[in-house]
């Protein structure tokens, strides 16, 4: 007996809108990959409570997958930043406007 | 309330507490700190919830890998970026995340099956891992093909950084890529 089935998807949706309001009010980029972690951590949440709640063992099945999708965004995506910070020397998006003629 | 449900509600403080003092720092190593406490109370919430083996996997992949890969890109800027503040639409952000909540919110407590509590149940290391590729083995390949597309990625948008800042040397900066392919392989291990 642990807890109702409730409680786990309000503390999942309770971080997925805290990472979803760093995600959307930072003006720095690598918060901003943070904010999307914890997002996914929330998702996370909700699977694994949603295969405790039915005994399918195809919710942790989901959550290796958004660990893997995880760790190969926050690389890809870090390394663009970096990329970005090596041309324009700023991690604001506000200053990525060397399109402008 | 059972001594499960005290280690919840302890759990889930925890990792609302620290998440919040995440999202809140300006400086963004000061963020990755709390939220490798968020990670932690997360892999205990999943070893709470009959997982083990996600739960070492939250640990080495989330709080392990990332969290050092972000810190390690924090260093790798030469000049540390000025403290950036938030957005000034921070406000209606903050407001639409809020909605959101009491949305999902709603809809977990009109559902009749919220209230029903949760009996404990470990599902065993061996018996996921004979689980996972006896019925999903295809998804594992495809997952290991989305990893190595990310790690040519990776490896490119470094050379082209590289070959920027050495535009004279002809050259191609190894050292650069490679410690970003070895925390590529580390991520790709489990």
């Amino acid at each position: 007996m642990i807890v109702p089935f409730g409680h786990i998807f309000i503390l999942a949706g309770l971080i997925f809108a805290m990472g979803l309001i760093c995600l959307v009010a930072h003006r720095n980029l690598i918060m901003t990959l943070i904010g999307v972690e914890v997002m996914m951590n929330a998702a996370a949440i909700a699977f694994i409570a949603s295969s405790l709640r039915w005994k399918l063992m195809e919710g942790q099945v989901f959550v290796l997958f958004i660990l893997a999708v995880a760790a190969a965004e926050v690389s890809v995506g870090l390394a663009l930043v970096v990329s970005m910070y090596r041309r324009t020397g700023s991690i604001d998006p506000d200053h990525y406007d060397i399109l402008k003629g | 309330m059972t001594l499960f449900a005290l280690i919840f509600y302890l759990l889930a403080a925890l990792i609302l507490i620290s998440t919040l003092l995440a999202i809140t720092r300006r400086q963004p190593v000061h963020a990755v700190l709390y939220l490798i406490i968020a990670f932690l109370g997360t892999a205990a919430l999943f070893f709470l919830l009959g997982a083990p083996l996600l739960a070492a996997f939250v640990v080495i992949v989330y709080a392990g890998a990332i969290m050092v890969l972000i810190l390690f890109v924090i260093m790798l800027f030469q000049r540390f970026p000025r403290e950036l503040g938030l957005l000034p639409q921070w406000g209606p952000a903050t407001f639409l995340g809020i909605i959101f909540l009491a949305v999902a919110a709603a809809m977990v407590f009109k559902d009749p099956g919220s209230g029903i509590i949760l009996q404990g149940a470990v599902a065993k290391p061996r018996d996921f891992g004979l689980f996972l590729f006896d019925r999903y083995w295809l998804a594992i390949e495809i997952v290991s093909i989305l990893l190595l597309v990310a790690l040519v990625a990776v490896i490119r948008l470094g050379k082209k950084m590289g070959a920027a800042d050495h535009e004279a040397e002809s050259s191609p900066p190894i050292c650069q890529t490679g410690v970003r392919r070895d925390s590529q392989n580390r991520e790709a291990h489990p």
